[in-house]
């Protein structure tokens, strides 16, 4: 892919005011995703990876808010536009679907009218004409009998059907980007990977690029063509995804790929998750001086607790943010 | 599900008030107000006149019947301007929280404080009697119920997975409010107007007992029972007929409203369950 990336984050920050102070709960967020590119964003709880996906969408609300930086989609600056521009572009350039989804869907409305409410809303379609393109976006999501599907309410439907009629809702306007903050967590392992399938090839066939929010850098990387390791607030290593299990260069990255069990079959059930590093994620209020990582971190020298690691540019390609990286 | 009784006979006593409004013309015997009559005077309750008649000979029974048509006018209306005053307060207040909450919640303690037949009262004084100065004047003063619900249940529906994904989809705070926040509310909504409809009844029979209501010689239950009570002791069916038929219609509402709450209301649903 040459020209403008599709969204192209720098130096982002975003700050936590907690009333006497305002803290950095994320800072230095850059990464870059082109169109119909995979991109995944993996970390513990709590490093930032939410916050940094509603960033991207204007929907932090106090006490988070951007700090610094720029976020570019399709070339233009959209971290400072109106909240009606904002909201033209959520849902219809840019959805998301989340973690739950038995939550997610509206109780009392039909799931066939909140996937026609996308197409009333952002193409100015009459309702008449949405209901017919709801059920056809209901198919697309392999749904059966679409037609009576949609006069169902989402308490008739499973884990599975309802995170499906979710994706049609996010993918009804036929979006530049899909953010999936961690889509399946909620679900059984084999719908899981159902449904992360039928995710990744609606995507593909329309050209959307997923920007993926996981803790299960297994899951991510089988996902995803790149993969951002975020701790603690930061990106700490960006690479390909073969890359980063082969020779992660990151002491954080190195002790997350040696926590996921059977590697060469690693992804194929989605299942692994993070097991923990030794020591405890910092609280955004106290984070260590230096490097953020370095209570934790096997490899740390005095210059690790001074001074905070700038990005380096890796040779056999991708970012990582150490002194001392691999 | 078995039937609650109080749905039930609620149900039964309001749709026979409102079927008794609609079909007034039908049901009445004679004009309520036309046909006056000195020969039958002060008839008590018979054959022929089954409620009795008043001191102008005029038949209570079709007078009880066209009074429904007041009474039931006054209770819907106003509660439906009171219950739509009520959600839009509430519901934004709930919503956007900040300073317009503040005003909405001290809008609401102003009129919690006055007891609203007093308010109802002063704005009668002022606007004169009459069906549409009740209608306003009942329509103004019963909302706080309904905004204080309002405001909580967009308070606690505000963070609702699908409220939040409303807004990652592009959702407008109007669209938001209509569409993901007023129907999960509407349940205790609709309990709450069902029984502000009761009293609506009650209030618009008290004011026009006061003499602020319909003027006379059209009849409301309330206007009737204020004419009969110099007769109370020599004509009591002029003020049975009319009371009873309060009496049913506000027992019926609030029958409703209870049996309504008891399906609706998503707490004493799963205290069953
Ligand atoms: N509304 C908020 N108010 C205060 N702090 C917040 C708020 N939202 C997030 N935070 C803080 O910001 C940090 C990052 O949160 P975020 O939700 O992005 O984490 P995450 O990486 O998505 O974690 P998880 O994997 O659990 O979803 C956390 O420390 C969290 O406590
Ligand atoms: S900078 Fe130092 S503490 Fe941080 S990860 Fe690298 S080696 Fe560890
Ligand atoms: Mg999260």
């Amino acid at each position: 892919m040459t020209g403008t990336p599709l969204l192209e984050v720098e130096d982002l920050r975003i700050d936590l005011d907690d009333g006497s102070r305002r803290v950095a709960a994320a800072e230095g967020i850059s990464f870059r995703i082109d169109r119909g590119e995979t991109f995944g964003l993996v970390g513990e709880s709590g490093c930032g990876k939410s916050i940094t996906a509603l960033a991207l969408i204007g929907l932090l609300r106090p006490p988070l808010s951007i700090g610094g930086g720029v976020i570019r989609f399709e070339g233009k600056e959209i971290q400072h536009l109106s909240a009606a521009k904002q909201r033209d572009l959520r849902g219809n350039r840019i959805a998301m679907i989340f973690q739950e989804p038995m939550t997610a869907l509206n109780p009392v409305s039909p799931v066939g009218r909140q996937i026609a409410e996308m197409f009333v809303l952002h193409k100015g379609k009459s309702w008449r004409e949405a209901n017919q393109l709801a059920v056809e976006a209901l198919a697309s999501v392999r749904v059966s009998a679409p037609e009576r599907r949609v006069k169902d309410y989402p308490h008739q439907l499973s884990g599975g059907m309802r995170q499906r009629v979710m994706i049609a809702i996010a993918l009804a306007c036929d979006p530049e980007l899909l953010i999936a903050d961690e889509p399946t967590t909620a679900l059984d392992v084999t719908v899981q990977a159902e449904i992360i399938e039928l995710m990744r090839n609606l995507c593909a066939e329309r050209g959307t690029a997923i920007l993926m929010i996981s803790h299960d850098l297994g899951l991510v990387a089988n996902v995803c063509r790149r993969v951002a390791v975020m701790y603690a607030g930061r990106i700490v290593e960006e690479r390909g995804s073969a890359d980063i299990f082969r020779a992660p260069s990151h002491p954080y990255t190195q002790g997350l790929v040696d926590s996921l069990p059977r590697l060469g079959s690693r992804a194929a059930l989605g299942r692994s998750r993070l097991k923990e590093i030794a020591g405890v994620v910092p609280a955004i209020t106290n984070f260590p001086n230096g490097c953020r990582f370095n209570p934790r971190c096997a490899q740390a020298t005095d210059i690790c607790r001074t001074s905070a690691p700038e990005t380096d540019v890796l040779e056999a390609g991708g970012l990582v943010r150490c002194h001392h990286h691999a | 599900m078995k039937l609650r009784a109080n749905l039930v006979i609620g149900g039964v006593l309001f749709a026979l008030a409102i079927f008794v409004g609609l079909l007034a013309p039908w049901l009445a015997h004679t004009d309520p107000v036309m046909d006056a009559n000195l020969m039958n005077a002060e008839e008590p309750p018979s054959w022929t006149w089954w409620f009795g008649t008043d001191d102008q000979g005029r038949d209570i029974y079709s007078r009880v019947v066209y009074g429904a048509r007041v009474s039931l006018t006054v209770g819907i209306i106003s509660q439906l301007i009171n219950s739509v005053i009520g959600v839009a307060l509430g519901l934004s207040a709930g919503y956007f929280g900040g300073w317009w909450d503040d005003v909405v919640n001290a809008l609401t303690n102003v009129m919690l404080a006055i007891p609203s037949l007093i308010f109802a009262l002063a704005i009668m004084a002022v606007l004169g009697p009459g069906l549409t100065s009740l209608l306003i004047a009942l329509g103004l003063t019963n909302w706080s119920f309904t905004c204080r619900i309002a405001r909580a249940s967009a308070l606690s529906l505000r963070s609702q997975g699908y409220v939040q994904a409303a807004t990652v989809l592009g959702y407008g705070d109007l669209r938001i409010m209509i569409t993901q926040l007023l129907p999960n509310m509407l349940g205790p909504i609709v309990v709450i107007g069902t029984l502000g409809m009761g009293s609506a009844v009650l209030s618009e029979a008290a004011l026009s007992f006061l003499g602020l209501g319909v003027r006379p010689p059209f009849p409301s239950w309330g206007s009737m029972l204020s004419e009969a009570r110099e007769q109370i002791t020599t004509a009591p069916w002029l003020s049975i007929f009319p009371g009873l038929a309060i009496f049913l219609t506000v027992l019926g509402l609030n029958l409703l409203g209870d049996g309504l709450r008891d399906i609706l209301d998503p707490q004493s649903r799963s205290r069953r369950t």
